[in-house]
């Protein structure tokens, strides 16, 4: 990527270009349900693993630091309502993202950068095939399909790890722990949760299908466009997330 | 019946660098042309341009009444359907084997029945050889088979125009010969318009109807076969001797003094050159019916070879 200011302008011009393409061919038939099912089925294989093995140190952290700040604050009798809502609102869209950015993303990159590179993106269009219906539709509604379940296995894990930290290893009370879950979360958080999960998904796979599309230069550019692709990811995902959790504090009334 | 392919004023250019400017010529429909050039000079940029996979910063491309470069991408993927295009490694899908991506145009666009396509692609991947080798992916295979089932890919859609980039590059002597003559069959069995991007002299001389070179980001020249054959123009004649002595040098061009002290070293060969013998072109294997263009061309030939040995 160019330093030059115009250069990262018309980078952004591009993204968005290709996103609202995205958008714009989204209704086109036929549908590619193949490559969609091939897709999601990939992009699952490589994130499940690592999300779950993520998510339970993540739940666990969480748990370690919010059992200590109420047994400061003296409120121990709320730690499991205050760590359901960390995991819910927060840690399980943020591990959403970084999974799905780091382990999906990047092969979605670097598999449109290698056929960039071998000229087989240029041979389909030659042959009257739009990539951006055959390979990117497809993998941009995969990558939000697998983010939303994704984000519920995230919860679950998250949930299930704060609660082991706390009752086993902390001595809290495990009845006042699952009694609490439901004093400061509500629904509405799951739904933005996985509403976040929907979006950061989408973005993930635009980029990266982006950076994919526009590699060159060989082996090398495949690197760097995967490089790259998980860069702006991470820039816009943290900045989108910081948006959605503004504008939700807004516009859903909170508890308590 | 191929379509004919007229570039105007083309220019095109990567940031400051110039490619190439100002190329204007035709492509006859149902001709065979190549286009020569040293490396480096934009041949496939040319090619890419010519299809609408680049845009051109001025000029146009009218194909079949359209200009390629004012299209919509909706219309432009229209137009697209036209072309064949065997790109220079085959830019086969690595994730299919031969016979999914010989169907694959036929499957994306038609809707014809598995049995029907099965038909086809077998009719297509016998006509450059490949019978098979169906279950083979294309990383198991060779360069050259790699090209004639790129080749199998481009004809699959019974295209109109048939581009070919650099279709004798990383391929033995043998296997060019072979290629060349799958060439010529197939404009004398489909007519299209055929495009043959390179730099391989001999295929050059024996192959199309129409030669142009790419130098010096211009279109040197443009005709017919014989005309760039028997050409004086140094930068024509050096590069279809395959000379060091000319404007060409290693690194793109050399200063004029130098270009004419090389020039007047060299001892042409007697007579006037007009006279110099050109090479016989190559003509459709005995199998194939010839259509009533490929009678003249022979019959020409036929004509030439009589005079040289009278001349002999």
């Amino acid at each position: 990527m160019s330093l030059s200011p115009t250069g990262a302008l018309r980078h952004s011009g591009n993204l968005f270009a290709m996103a609202l393409d995205v958008v714009r061919t989204l209704p086109r038939r036929p549908f590619q349900a193949r490559e969609f099912i091939q897709q999601a089925w990939f992009v699952a294989s490589v994130t499940i693993l690592p999300t779950a093995l993520v998510s339970i140190p993540f739940g666990a952290v969480i748990a370690l630091q919010i059992g200590s700040l109420t047994r400061q604050l003296g409120a121990q009798s709320f730690s499991g309502a205050a760590s359901v809502l960390a995991v819910l609102r927060e840690a399980s869209p943020i591990v959403t993202a970084l999974l799905i950015a780091g382990a999906g993303g990047t092969a979605i990159c670097a598999d449109l950068g290698a056929r960039k590179i071998r000229d087989e993106i240029d041979a389909m269009q030659v042959l009257g095939i739009d990539p951006i219906h055959r390979l990117v539709v497809p993998r941009v509604l995969a990558s939000m399909v697998v983010a939303v379940l994704l984000n519920g296995l995230v919860s679950v894990v998250g949930v299930a790890g704060g609660y082991f930290f706390n009752v086993i290893l902390q001595n809290g009370t495990p009845g006042a722990y699952l009694a609490s879950f439901t004093t400061l979360a509500q629904l509405d958080d799951l739904w933005a949760a996985e509403l976040k999960a929907l979006v950061f998904g989408a973005i993930a796979a635009i980029v990266a299908s982006y950076k994919g599309l526009t590699a060159q230069g060989g082996p090398k550019g495949v690197g760097d466009a995967v490089n790259q692709s998980v860069v702006i990811t991470f820039m816009l995902l943290f900045v989108t997330n910081f948006v959605m959790t503004a504008v939700y504090f807004q516009v859903v009334p909170q508890r308590g | 019946m191929g379509v004919e392919i007229c570039v105007e004023g083309l220019t095109k250019s990567f940031g400051h660098q110039v490619i190439w400017q100002d190329v204007s010529l035709t492509l006859p429909a149902g001709e065979v042309s190549v286009m020569l050039g040293p490396s480096g000079t934009g041949k496939s940029v040319f090619l890419k341009t010519l299809v609408g996979l680049l845009k051109p910063d001025r000029g146009s491309v009218t194909v079949a009444g359209r200009d390629i470069t004012k299209l919509r991408e909706h219309d432009l993927y229209e137009v697209r359907k036209l072309f064949g295009v065997l790109f220079q490694d085959g830019a086969l899908f690595g994730s299919m084997n031969l016979y999914d991506n010989i169907a694959f145009p036929l499957r994306e666009h038609t809707r014809r029945s598995e049995s029907e396509i099965r038909r086809i692609v077998l009719e297509k991947m016998d006509m450059v050889g490949l019978l098979g080798a169906e279950a083979k992916l294309p990383g198991e295979i060779s360069g050259g088979m790699r090209k004639r089932a790129g080749l199998a890919r481009a004809l699959v859609l019974d295209p109109e125009i048939i581009l070919f980039d650099e279709p004798d590059s990383g391929l033995d002597p043998v296997r060019v010969a072979y290629l060349n003559q799958l060439i010529v069959d197939l404009n004398a069995q489909i007519d299209a318009t055929f495009l043959i991007v390179t730099h391989d002299i001999a295929s050059a001389r024996q192959v199309p109807d129409n030669i142009g070179l790419l130098f010096r980001r211009e279109l040197v020249m443009f005709g017919p076969r014989e005309q760039l054959l028997t050409s004086d123009e140094p930068v024509v004649r050096q590069f279809l001797n395959g000379r060091m002595q000319g404007p060409i040098g290693m690194a793109e061009e050399k200063d004029a003094a130098q270009v004419e002290q090389e020039l007047a070293q060299i001892r042409e060969p007697t007579g006037t050159p007009g006279s110099r013998p050109l090479t016989p072109r190559l003509l459709p294997g005995p199998g194939i019916t010839r259509p009533p263009r490929w009678e003249a061309i022979a019959a020409r030939e036929a004509e030439l070879q009589r005079k040289e040995v009278a001349d002999a």
